[in-house]
């Protein structure tokens, strides 16, 4: 396995008390794999993604518990100078804001170059020659003219390119994507999606996508991890899930996004909101906006219970997973 | 059909490009919008769907008079209002109200709930009279789904979502007949987005409402919409009933756009067509000439550079549900939506019929 997550707890410490943002997460990636992390703001999806590149923001931010094992090693008990050789040349990330991520006041090709003169120590002149390479990978059109640009130069959908060209410079075998076409304009989605998913492919990436939309995880994820409130509730293979889901909130989601290829009815709505992590109701977090929700839920946090073991495996966070599931 | 309540015609937005500072000149203009027309009739949800800087958000600053048309008119009920001032423009503005996208910066932080929503009563005493605002608020609350003691309550103390509803409720307010709203929902989290949508219909019915949505989500324009008009820089491309719009486009920009929709349905990958648009949209400064997508058309040719189409019903489609106006010189019908028979929770709606 590229990288296991096993029982990760991370916190933070907020005027008003101590925001518990993951409670004991768990997913693993191989590689070629893409696992699409689902869910709302606040979910937890995010940090846990910081938390396995390195750069959670502590304080306020803590790990609590867990290990994150990246080919078999603990990522969590590494020196910190160990940990910076391996993020950038091994893991990386590409965000979600391409125009914030970038550095206004330098040019692309310098910041991509950076990657190798630090990493590889390259010459600046080679490293520049590697950069109008990368360029021309992502398909930036006239990347020989283009590479002495400013990130404000470029159009959005361009920018998200030079991202993944940063991310992917130095070959690594792990990719974290958070919400990485979420800024984009649906036509340049499509491209910027297309682009990821052949890159994966040439060099048998594991790929992990954070994101809240559904449509994007069901055209390009292998399997996917929904998450609610710190806390994965329901994990299986994209096509399991989209046909039964095993868990009331993952059946809400599904419920409630309008079609392109049918025109509904009213929208199932999920009632009320996600809750405050400051305060996680007690039993299962989601009971309060569930509609199955019955007394054990409010007193007894539902383990991640087994649904099927093989061909595939799925679990579901929720002690009524079966009624859910064929209900 | 009858007389449409809103008329909008030729409608022309152009922003100058100036050089110089103490002699300023106009070197170009900023064709926002560029000759846009359509109706919009009593009780209906047009939706407007686009990318970015494709105009659809100009379009609505000028229904609600928050930008002045270069070109054009906008009439309700036969009269041009986009010329008017002073008293006659106040009494129009009355009936036609707006709701922003953005729910965290379009309510004042400094004004309570029951202010921000009884505000356009100060401007229109004559809809509730002074010692009957509080209870007209308290009404306006509840009909958007919140508790009505919350009156007293700062935008700060609401989700993203309450203060969506907050923001309609000041859109409810003076009893319009126009609601434009402006991505009311792209910034809502999904589950938020299903409970402002089907609100947003509730009120319609309720209020017997017209609607112009505009967003770039398509599979929402397409659930609230009975029609939808598609804008590509500064120009609708098409316009129809929603099931011409996405079950039989004849547009490629239509087409292309339709297909890169992702569908929440992993199924559908197998039987998708996809159309990958090379490029970015040109900049509206300086638009290409003719159609303006064809540098990024795949149908192309000498006859796309030199002639402005028209939207017009194309004569290749006497009838039948490809008779809908599309501006191509080469419009044909493709189907791109893959229809899935619904299975399982995700589907479960009745099957479109004409």
């Amino acid at each position: 396995m590229l990288l296991e997550v096993r029982d990760l707890h991370v916190e933070f410490k907020t005027r008003d008390g101590v925001a518990k943002a993951v409670n004991g997460v768990a997913y693993a990636v191989d590689a070629g794999e893409t696992l699409a992390v689902l869910g709302e703001s606040g979910s937890g999806k995010s940090v846990t993604a910081q938390a396995v590149m390195g750069i959670l923001d502590v304080p306020p931010g803590r790990i609590a518990g867990g290990e994150i094992l990246f080919k078999g090693r603990d990522l969590l008990k590494m020196k910190e100078d160990e940990r910076r050789r391996i993020r950038g040349a091994e893991m990386a990330m590409i965000f979600q804001d391409a125009l914030s991520s970038l550095n206004p006041v330098l040019t692309v090709g310098k910041q991509l170059g950076e990657m190798y003169e630090v990493h590889r120590g390259m010459s600046r002149k080679d490293a520049r020659a590697k950069a109008v390479e990368l360029m021309d990978r992502v398909r930036i059109p006239a990347a020989k003219q283009r590479v002495g640009d400013y990130p404000h130069q470029f159009s959005g959908g361009m920018r998200q390119r030079i991202m993944i060209a940063m991310a992917l410079a130095l070959e690594p075998s792990l990719i974290i994507a958070d919400e990485p076409t979420t800024a984009l304009d649906v036509t340049v989605q499509a491209q910027v999606m297309d682009l990821l998913a052949e890159l994966q492919r040439e060099f048998n990436m594991g790929l992990i996508l954070i994101t809240h939309d559904l449509g994007v995880v069901a055209d390009v994820a292998d399997k996917i991890a929904v998450m609610y409130a710190g806390r994965i509730v329901e994990a299986a293979p994209v096509h399991e899930i989209y046909k039964a889901p095993a868990h009331p909130y993952t059946r809400g989601l599904l419920d409630s996004i309008p079609r392109l290829d049918q025109k509904g009815q009213e929208l199932y709505a999920i009632k009320g909101l996600p809750p405050n992590l400051l305060r996680i109701p007690p039993g299962c977090a989601f009971n309060p906006r569930c509609p199955m929700a019955r007394e054990v839920c409010r007193s007894d946090v539902p383990p991640l219970y087994p649904v099927t073991e093989s061909p595939v495996a799925r679990a579901s966070a929720c002690h009524f997973w079966k009624e859910c599931l064929h209900g | 059909m009858a007389e449409p309540l809103l008329e909008v015609k030729d409608l022309v937005k152009h922003y100058p490009l100036t050089q110089g500072i103490l002699f300023r000149k106009q070197v170009g203009a900023v064709k926002a919008v560029d000759g846009v027309s359509f109706g919009l009739h009593a009780g209906e949800t047009l939706g407007i769907v686009g990318e970015s800087g494709c105009g659809k958000s100009t379009v609505a600053r000028m229904l609600v008079n928050l930008e002045r048309p270069t070109a054009g008119s906008i009439a309700y009920k036969g009269e041009d209002i986009s010329r008017l001032s002073g008293r006659a423009l106040k009494a129009v503005r009355r009936n036609i109200q707006m709701v922003f996208q953005d729910p965290y910066t379009s309510l004042n932080p400094r004004m309570t709930v029951g202010d921000i929503i009884g505000e356009p009563y100060e401007i229109h005493p004559e809809v509730a009279p002074k010692g009957d605002r509080r209870r007209r608020v308290q009404e306006l609350l509840d009909v958007v789904g919140l508790n009505p003691e919350y009156i007293n309550r700062y935008p700060h103390q609401f989700s993203g979502g309450q203060r969506q509803r907050i923001g309609i409720a000041r859109g409810l307010a003076l009893q319009p007949e126009i609601i434009v709203a402006d991505e009311p929902v792209s910034a809502l989290d999904v589950s938020v987005q299903a409970q402002v949508v089907n609100l947003l219909e509730k009120l319609q019915d309720e209020f017997d409402l017209s609607y112009v949505f505009i967003a770039h989500d398509l599979s929402i324009v397409r659930h609230i919409s009975d029609r939808v008009g598609v804008m590509y820089l500064g120009r609708v491309v098409e316009i129809g009933t929603d099931t011409e719009i996405y079950e039989h486009p004849t547009h490629p920009y239509t087409q292309a756009l339709l297909s890169a929709v992702p569908v929440p349905d992993p199924q559908a990958r197998a039987h998708r067509e996809r159309i990958i648009l090379s490029g970015d949209v040109p900049s509206p400064a300086d638009p290409p000439s003719g159609c303006r997508f064809r540098t990024r058309c795949w149908k192309a040719r000498d006859r796309c550079a030199a002639e402005v189409p028209l939207l017009a019903v194309p004569e290749v489609f006497p009838s039948g549900p490809a008779a809908h106006p599309s501006a191509c010189h080469f419009a044909a019908e493709k189907r791109v939506v893959p229809h899935v028979p619904p299975e399982g929770p995700g589907g479960g709606a009745e099957q479109d019929t004409d």
